[in-house]
C-alpha cells in the first residue's frame, strides 16, 4: 500500500467485511469487540475473517500475528502496520 | 485473465447481494428460483456461506424448494470439512439442487464407513464424498526402498477397500472418491518423481491405482488436477494447515465445491447437452458480412487466426463427445454459411451444426427456437458469444442458459469455456458417441416427414426395429443413466442408484423392460425404461420413461403392447399408471389418457392415477418390427 491508512479508514473498510463474514448487516466492529460478542464468530468463521481481511486490504497475516488476535483492536493494529508507508 | 479460483466465467456478485437475499427470504413467493439466480454469480466463501444459511433455514422451516432436486451428500474427511460444507450446499443451488451435506465426525473415516449405525448409514444419503487428502493418507516416506513403498501403498489401498466395503454394505449411496494433490515440496528435486518411496512418487502411484480400481458405478473428483491447475503453491497453505487442519487454502473452497457439485450434476443428468456458437469474432476474427471470406481471420497464419481456430477445436472435440452444436448469428443466412462452405482453414463444417440460425432476430429468441428444435430444455444449452451486450441480453431473457463471461482476448476463449465446466460427464458410452449424429438425423427426419405424405407413410419409411428385453446386468449402467437423467418424458421421475436398479432386476415381483430402437438412420440405442410392480390383480407402473428423440413414432404404444402381453400371460386384470407432475414433465400429463386409460383420481398437486382393463385392450399393428429377447443366464 502506498500510503498509510488512518484507523478511521480501516474501520470503514472493515465494517462491510464483518457484515459479509458474519452474515449480519447491522454489525459494526468496535475496538473492544471479541468473538464472544458475535454469535457467528467461531474458529471456522474466524478463518474466513482472516482470509477476507487479507483479500480486502491486500495483506498477509503471519502465523505469529494470527495467534495474537484477541479483539478487534489487535486486528486493526496488524492491518495498520501492514498498510504503512515504507 | 482466466482466474478460475474466482469463478471468472460467472457474472460478479451484485452489490446488493445481501439485500436481495433478505428480500427473497421475506417474500412469500417461490424461493428456489431466486436462490438459484443469486447462486449464478461468482460468489466467494462468505457469499456461499450466507446463501447456504438461507437454504438451511428454508429447509428447516419446511418451505417449498421446488423445482430444485433434493440431494443428500455425506462427507467423510480426515481434515476439517466444515468450511466446505456450506460452499457445497450453496453451489448446489447453481446446478439446480437443494443439497444437504451430512458431515461424519471429523477424522474417523474408516470407523464411520464400517459402522452400520454411523451417521451416514442412518441418514439416507444419496452419495458419499470420501475426502481423504494427502495429510491423512498415512503415506510413509521411504525414499529408495521399493519394498517398503509397495507395503505403504498396499496398506493405504487396503484402507480404501475397507471404506468401500463398509459404505457399500451400510448405505445405498453412490461413492465419490478424490485424487490427492501432491505437495509442492520435494526431497531431492526432480529426482523425487523417479525414486520409489518419495512422497511425490507415492502420491502419483496412489492416485493411479485408486483410479484404476474404481468400479463403473463409483465416481471421481480429480482434486489433484484442480490443485495443479490452481497451482500447488497456492493450493497448499501452511498457515491455514497449521491453524485449523484445513486440507487446502479455503479461498479455493468455491472452486472445489463447484467441481464436486459438477460430478453430482453429471450423475443426475444436469450437465448441459448443446453448445450454441456465435460466429463473428467468436469462431473467426472479423465480421463476415463486412470482411468477406477472404477478410475474416481464421487459421494458422496469425496469432488471432490460431486463437479462433482453438475455439473451433473446442467445439469439434465436444461434438465428438456427443455434445450438440448449433449456431446463432446476426447475419444473412447465406453470408453466415460462406466460411463453412468455402474457407479452407475452417475446422467446423456445416455438417457439424445441428441447427443453424443466422438472421436478424434477437439472440434470446433464436436460442429458445434452437432449444425447441432440439427438444432440449433451456438449461441444457450453453451460449458462447464474444459480445458482452449479447451475453447480457440472453442472460436476462433466458437465465437458465449457461452464458459464460469471456476475457477480452480470444486466445483464452477455449480455456474459459472449458473452465466453466458445463459439460461434465461421468461416463462415455457408445450411445454418447453417436448422440450428436442423432440430433442431426432428427433434423433430417423432420425434413423426411414433411416430404413423406401421410404420417403412416413416414413411419413405414423409417424401417424401425424395436427390441424389448427385461433388465439385465449388461444394460444396468445405461438403465441407471436414463433413470437419473430423464426429465421430460418421465411419468413419475423416480430416481434409483445403480445398486437399486440391480435389486429391481432381480426382483421376481416386478416386470421390467428396456427398449431399444433402430431405424434407417442408425441405432438409437436404449430409448425406454419401464418398471411395473406386479400383484395378482393389478400391475402398477412405477417407472416409465422414454427418450424425447423417439417421440411421435408410436413407441409408446409398442411399450404398452409389451406390458399388456405380459400382464395377460400372468393373469392380471388391470394395469395402473400414475402421473406425478414435476416442472419438467408436463408433456406426459395426458400420456395415459392418450393410451386409452381411464382416470381414477387426481389430487390437488396434479398427481393422477389411471387404470386400464387388460381384457379390453386391442393391440394395434404398429409400423415397426418387434424383437423380443428373453432374460439372459443369471449374472453375478
Amino acid at each position: 500500500m502506498a500510503s498509510s491508512m488512518s484507523e478511521i479508514e480501516i474501520y470503514e473498510k472493515l465494517t462491510p467485511v464483518f457484515r459479509d463474514v458474519f452474515d449480519d448487516e447491522d454489525l459494526t466492529p468496535t475496538a473492544e469487540m471479541t468473538a464472544d460478542d458475535v454469535e457467528e464468530w467461531d474458529s471456522l468463521s474466524h478463518i474466513r475473517l482472516i482470509l477476507s481481511i487479507e483479500k480486502t486490504f491486500g495483506i498477509r497475516i503471519s502465523t505469529v500475528e494470527v495467534g495474537g488476535l484477541k479483539q478487534v483492536s489487535d486486528l486493526v493494529r496488524v492491518i495498520a502496520s501492514k498498510t504503512d508507508a515504507a | 485473465m482466466t482466474d478460475r479460483g474466482n469463478l471468472f466465467w460467472l457474472p460478479s456478485k451484485p452489490a446488493d447481494f445481501a439485500a436481495q437475499l433478505t428480500a427473497a427470504q421475506a417474500d412469500d413467493g417461490p424461493l428456489a428460483p431466486r436462490l438459484r439466480a443469486l447462486a449464478a454469480h461468482a460468489l466467494d466463501i462468505n457469499g456461499l456461506n450466507r446463501l447456504a444459511k438461507v437454504l438451511r433455514k428454508a429447509r428447516a422451516e419446511g418451505r417449498a424448494l421446488t423445482p430444485l432436486s433434493p440431494f443428500r451428500l455425506g462427507v467423510l474427511s480426515n481434515s476439517t470439512s466444515s468450511l466446505v460444507a456450506p460452499a457445497i450446499e450453496a453451489t448446489g443451488l447453481r446446478h439446480g439442487f437443494a443439497l444437504e451435506v451430512v458431515e461424519a465426525p471429523f477424522g474417523m473415516v474408516v470407523q464411520e464407513a464400517l459402522d452400520p449405525e454411523s451417521v451416514l448409514a442412518s441418514s439416507e444419503v444419496d452419495a458419499v464424498l470420501i475426502a481423504i487428502d494427502v495429510h491423512g493418507a498415512a503415506l510413509k516416506e521411504t525414499p529408495g526402498d521399493p519394498e517398503a513403498a509397495e507395503a505403504t501403498l498396499t496398506a493405504v489401498l487396503g484402507q480404501i477397500a475397507l471404506i468401500r466395503q463398509g459404505l457399500r454394505s451400510h448405505t445405498r449411496a453412490t461413492l465419490i472418491w478424490q485424487t490427492m494433490a501432491r505437495q509442492p515440496e520435494t526431497l531431492f528435486g526432480s529426482f523425487d518423481y523417479r525414486l520409489e518411496g518419495t512422497h511425490r512418487w507415492l502420491v502419483d502411484q496412489l492416485n493411479r491405482r485408486l483410479v484404476d480400481s474404481l468400479p463403473d458405478d463409483e465416481l471421481l473428483v480429480d482434486v489433484a488436477g484442480l490443485a495443479e491447475t490452481i497451482g500447488l503453491d497456492a493450493w497448499h497453505d501452511p498457515v491455514q494447515r497449521n491453524i485449523g487442519k484445513l486440507p487446502f487454502a479455503q479461498q479455493w473452497a468455491p472452486i472445489y465445491a463447484e467441481h464436486v457439485v459438477r460430478v453430482i450434476g453429471a450423475l443426475r443428468g444436469k450437465s448441459r447437452k448443446a453448445l450454441v456458437l456465435d460466429l463473428d469474432n467468436t469462431l473467426w476474427g472479423g465480421i463476415i458480412g463486412d470482411d468477406g471470406v477472404d477478410g475474416i481471420v481464421i487459421g494458422q497464419g496469425s496469432a488471432l487466426g490460431e486463437a479462433h481456430l482453438s475455439v473451433q477445436q473446442s467445439a469439434l472435440e465436444l461434438h465428438g463427445r456427443g455434445v450438440v452444436l448449433a449456431v446463432s448469428s446476426k447475419n444473412e443466412d447465406a453470408t453466415a454459411r460462406l466460411p463453412f462452405r468455402e474457407h479452407d482453414d475452417m475446422l467446423l463444417k456445416e455438417d457439424h451444426v445441428a441447427v443453424f440460425q443466422a438472421n436478424w432476430i434477437d439472440k434470446a429468441s433464436n436460442l429458445a427456437t434452437i432449444a425447441d428444435a432440439l427438444t432440449l430444455g433451456r438449461d441444457a444449452l450453453v451460449f458462447l458469444d464474444d459480445n458482452p451486450a449479447e451475453r447480457l441480453q440472453v442472460r436476462g431473457a433466458l437465465p437458465e442458459i449457461g452464458v459464460p463471461e469471456l476475457p477480452a482476448d480470444a486466445a483464452y476463449y477455449r480455456r474459459a469455456l472449458n473452465a466453466a465446466g458445463y459439460f461434465e460427464a461421468v461416463a462415455f458410452s457408445d450411445d454418447d458417441r453417436k448422440r450428436s449424429g442423432f440430433y442431426k438425423e432428427n433434423a433430417k427426419r423432420l425434413q423426411l416427414q414433411s416430404s413423406a405424405g401421410s404420417l403412416d407413410d413416414y413411419h413405414a419409411s423409417l424401417q424401425m426395429v424395436a427390441t424389448f428385453q427385461p433388465f439385465d446386468s449388461l444394460g444396468r449402467a445405461r438403465i441407471s443413466q436414463l433413470i437419473n437423467k430423464s426429465n421430460q418424458f418421465n411419468l413419475t421421475t423416480r430416481r434409483y442408484t445403480e445398486a437399486q436398479v440391480g435389486e429391481v432386476e432381480a426382483d421376481p415381483s416386478r416386470f421390467t423392460l428396456q427398449a431399444r430402437l433402430a431405424d434407417v438412420f442408425g441405432d438409437n440405442g436404449m430409448i425406454g425404461v419401464l418398471i411395473a410392480d406386479c400383484s395378482a390383480d393389478a400391475w402398477e407402473i412405477d417407472t416409465w420413461l422414454m427418450s424425447c428423440r423417439v417421440l411421435g413414432r408410436r413407441m409408446e404404444e409398442a411399450v404398452l403392447g409389451e406390458l399388456v402381453r405380459a400382464a395377460r400371460e400372468a393373469g392380471a386384470a388391470r394395469i395402473v399408471g400414475r402421473f406425478i407432475p414435476s416442472d419438467r414433465n408436463m408433456m406426459v400429463a395426458r400420456h395415459y389418457e392418450k393410451l386409452g386409460f381411464d382416470k381414477v383420481s387426481e389430487d390437488a398437486s396434479g398427481e393422477s392415477l389411471w387404470s386400464l382393463s387388460v381384457a379390453d385392450v386391442v393391440l394395434p399393428s404398429l409400423p415397426m418390427q418387434i424383437i423380443r429377447l428373453g432374460a439372459g443366464p443369471a449374472e453375478a
